[in-house]
């Protein structure tokens, strides 16, 4: 153990951690916002329940997200001095914009919706968490384009030593950029709408059960809002059923590109030591399927695929001495548990579109949401979640020993002057207080979902006008809306 | 002016409004317990940071991505260097955060004790350690980081209390000012202990009388601050407020130019820079988008304008 493993060990759990909250803040943000539209425009109460209720989840979550990043953005400077200094000119500047052009606009807009139901237009209202989660969403674009170029770096030359930008737009529509971000996006929507399904499961069970005595039933089982739960289910099962296209498709892309710009990294996800022409895909060791891997990656089933052993010979020659596999293991089963847990929940959407359909013809009740059906919703939750973490190991691990591809290595990056004391401390620090987070975190969201939703009166339209000053001043100064 | 000194003010601007923005948002997370007497004051002293402490952090995150942006040798220096300094105030904005967004959302009294406990910590971290890294990398001393800390950590309090007796009525807003009156006993020594260090300090100068605009800042500073001191004793909350965010501006002010040329010990402003091509695009991005941002920002601040009063349950 040096500074340098703890160094990683860390950014490794940090940034794993701050990727739990985030997906959730990118995706239940635009379905609350969903949600409050839906209320703007059929003035149904149902439509506000469920977006204060929803809106609630997000916001325990979004808390977490936010300060995990600072942790992030600071860490580079921290534990990767070297780093810094060889790619700021480069990677500074998206995350740069990333603040300027997105977490204001996030933050500021946010702190007007929760705080703004009494003191805003209505009309007005609406726009700022709209505000809020275009901001999320150019966030996650900023920094996964800053994120690609250490994949495939692009727009930029070295001098003296250091990378100096040449030309941004081309760092900002990186070929690998544009796959990664509907990928990573879309794998967001996918956790999210999950979870909704997860939630909208667990309190159909729960309602069905009818137990009087439930105290987190009174309110929504005595006004028979069991059906409440259909609108957001369905609307989940929409939501992961499209992402999951939009993944499928960019996931696609990705692993063109990997052929093309990463090849080891292409290769340790398959296990492929040797260059191989049709090479088979195994989807678990044991079984193959012939030629699929060449298909996948080219797009002709006969291509020749580079194998890690080859690909290492080549690198010791153009870079000199060292091992340039990554860790293989890890690379391969990551690139499983994605594929397969992260189809699993596309694929339970889509026969929950199926189960849920409506019935054209007949005026009848919509179809009953099968218990089973809804007990396996609750899997939505942790299944994709897996898989979009896995997917980051697979880009991340696979990457190594490289921290921007072909250009430094991961040695080379970290902070010469941290010692492995300090590393240490830190490391364990941010590990002992995130698992006292999660906790508090997963009992908090547990709770919530339990309570169900609240019962919204007097409606918020009808209190009175923001003209009367005294009532004004007094409306909600409490953290929470 | 050279594209790289523009940038280093850039950096001090974002960096000082962070300072006056966060300043009085870590004085209202210190001040919560000694302001309320009870649940309903302690939302509505909390309640005047509510919507804006999110954004006014965001100041922070903006400083130092221009920071890697612009000058990474600087933000690589400054950030190992100062690696377990920096490391707990992370630690700090991690449970400030989740103590103010919590807060509302727990389900028992022990909750929000511990919620309040984070905000506590979480105010404090920070409010004591920049001013003391700051003053360190200035100085080099622990008696001198110890100095900038208790300054920066007296003004934050002194900051706080100034903007709840602005933003609140009632027995909070008297009780605001009692406690600013008292702590300016502390503030304004340490201001002229750690003000009047910054000028000597500085690289770019051998003697004081070089720099006198270093001394005007510092001198400014000073003055505001008494100034909002005088304005919270007479109840002129706003001017009292402007007065003490002067304070803050000016020390920033300071600061930032004691710094000039060389941020770290040994490394230029030209030497830790990005390149042109890099400086070029970000000055024509932020001079488009700044302007938005700080419109919108004010724009919030303006909907919350009206003071609180504590809502009897
Ligand atoms: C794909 C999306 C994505 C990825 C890969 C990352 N983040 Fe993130 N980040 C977000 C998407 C996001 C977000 C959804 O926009 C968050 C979550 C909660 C929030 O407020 O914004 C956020 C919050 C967030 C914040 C706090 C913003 C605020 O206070 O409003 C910072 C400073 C960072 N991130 C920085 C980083 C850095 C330096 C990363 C690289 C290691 C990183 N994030 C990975
Ligand atoms: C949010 C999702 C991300 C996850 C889950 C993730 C995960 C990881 C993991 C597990 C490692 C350690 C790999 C190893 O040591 O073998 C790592 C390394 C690293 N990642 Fe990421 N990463 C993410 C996003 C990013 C982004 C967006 C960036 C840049 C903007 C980034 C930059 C780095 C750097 C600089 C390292 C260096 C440390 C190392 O290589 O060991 N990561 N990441
Ligand atoms: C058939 C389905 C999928 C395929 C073919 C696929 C393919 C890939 C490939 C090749 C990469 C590596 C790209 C790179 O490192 O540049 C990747 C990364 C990733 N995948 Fe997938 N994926 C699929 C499904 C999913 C699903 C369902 C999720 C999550 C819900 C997911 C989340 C991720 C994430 C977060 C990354 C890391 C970001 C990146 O490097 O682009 N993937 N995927």
């Amino acid at each position: 153990m040096d500074a340098l493993d703890l160094a990683r060990w860390q950014f490794g759990v940090t940034t794993v951690y701050h990727f739990l909250f985030v997906p959730l803040t990118i995706g239940l943000g635009v379905f609350v916002a969903g949600l409050q539209t839906a209320w703007h425009r059929t003035g149904k109460e149902h439509y506000l329940r469920l977006t204060k209720f929803f809106g609630k989840l997000f916001l325990i979550n979004f808390g977490m997200g936010v300060v995990t990043g600072i942790v992030q953005e600071f860490q580079f400077g921290m534990n990767w001095s070297e780093y810094s200094i060889f790619v700021g000119d480069v990677f500074g500047a998206p995350l740069a914009l990333e603040a300027l052009l997105a977490f204001f606009l996030e933050s500021t807009f946010l702190g007007l919706w929760i705080f703004g139901w009494d003191k805003l237009p209505k009309r007005v209202h609406l726009a700022t968490i709209w505000a809020a989660v275009i901001g999320s969403n150019l966030s996650a674009y900023f920094i996964l384009a800053a994120n690609a170029w250490m994949k495939h770096p692009v727009g930029y030359e070295v001098v003296d030593g250091r990378a100096r930008m040449t030309d941004l737009w081309a760092v900002l529509t990186n070929s690998t950029a544009l796959a990664q971000v509907p990928h990573v996006v879309g794998g967001a929507f996918v956790v999210a709408g999950g979870f909704v399904l997860a939630v909208c499961g667990y309190r159909i069970l729960r309602e069905r059960r009818n137990d009087p005595a439930d105290p987190g039933l009174t309110t929504p089982a005595r006004e028979g809002s069991a059906s409440m739960w259909r609108t957001p289910m369905r609307a989940a099962l929409v939501m992961v059923a499209i992402a999951g296209v939009v993944v499928v498709g960019s996931g696609d892309t990705s692993a063109r590109l990997l052929y093309e710009q990463q090849p080891m990294k292409l290769a340790a996800a398959e296990g492929l030591r040797h260059d191989t022409a049709g090479a088979p895909f195994s989807p678990v060791p044991g079984v193959e399927v012939p030629r699929l891997l060449s298909f996948l990656s080219t797009h002709d089933p006969n291509a020749v695929v580079q194998g890690t052993e080859n690909l290492q010979a080549t690198f010791e020659k153009q870079f000199g001495p060292g091992d340039y596999r990554p860790n293989l293991p890890v690379v391969y089963w990551s690139f499983r548990v994605m594929i397969v847990f992260g189809l699993s929940t596309v694929a339970l959407a889509a026969l929950g579109l199926w189960l849920t359909r409506r019935r054209r013809r007949t005026p009848r009740p919509p179809r009953e949401i099968p218990a089973w059906f809804a007990r396996a919703c609750v899997l939505a939750l942790p299944l994709p979640t897996i898989a979009i973490i896995a997917g980051w190991l697979l880009s991340e691990v696979g990457r190594q020993p490289w921290t921007v591809q072909g250009e430094l290595l991961t040695a080379a990056s970290v902070s010469p002057g941290v010692s492995l004391t300090e590393v240490a401390i830190s490391l364990a620090i941010f590990t002992a207080l995130y698992g006292v987070l999660a906790l508090a975190e997963a009992v908090l969201l547990v709770r919530h979902v339990r309570t169900g939703p609240e019962p919204v009166s007097p409606d918020p339209l009808t209190r009175p006008s923001h003209d009367d000053e005294d009532r004004a001043a007094r409306l909600q100064p409490t953290l929470m809306y | 002016m050279e594209l790289t000194t523009f940038w280093f003010a850039v950096i001090a601007f974002l960096w000082t409004g962070y300072f006056v923005l966060e300043g009085f948002d870590f004085g209202v997370g210190m001040l919560a317990p000694v302001l309320s007497r009870n649940e309903a004051e302690r939302k509505q002293v909390l309640g005047t940071i509510g919507p804006v402490w999110d954004g006014n952090e965001v100041w922070l995150i903006t400083a130092v991505g221009a920071m890697f942006a612009a000058f990474p040798a600087w933000y690589a220096g400054l950030l190992s260097t100062f690696y377990l300094p920096i490391a707990l105030v992370l630690v700090g904005l991690i449970v400030r955060g989740i103590g103010l967004e919590w807060r509302g959302k727990v389900h028992s009294s022990t909750g929000r004790a511990r919620a309040d406990l984070g905000i506590l910590i979480g105010s404090f971290l920070p409010a004591f350690l920049w001013g003391a890294i700051f003053a360190d990398l200035l100085h080099g001393s622990a008696t001198a980081a110890l100095a900038g800390g208790i300054f920066s950590l007296s003004l934050c309090v002194l900051h706080g209390a100034v903007f709840v007796a602005l933003k609140t009525s009632g027995p909070v807003r008297s009780r605001a000012r009692r406690t600013a009156m008292i702590t300016s006993a502390v503030a304004l020594p340490a201001a002229v202990v750690a003000l009047s260090g910054i000028p000597g300090a500085s690289a770019s100068v051998s003697d004081w009388a070089a720099a006198p605009w270093l001394w005007a800042c510092a001198l400014a500073a000073m003055a505001a601050l008494s100034a909002g001191i005088a304005l919270t004793w007479r109840g002129r909350d706003g001017w009292a407020f402007a007065a003490t965010a002067s304070s803050i501006a000016g020390t920033g002010a300071a600061l930032f130019g004691a710094l000039s040329p060389a941020p770290l010990p040994g490394l230029t402003i030209a030497e830790a820079a990005s390149g042109p091509y890099t400086l070029n695009v970000l000055t024509w991005i932020g001079l488009v988008a700044l302007p938005f941002v700080l419109g919108y920002q004010a724009w919030s601040y303006w909907v919350f304008r009206k003071r609180l009063v504590a809502e009897v349950s």
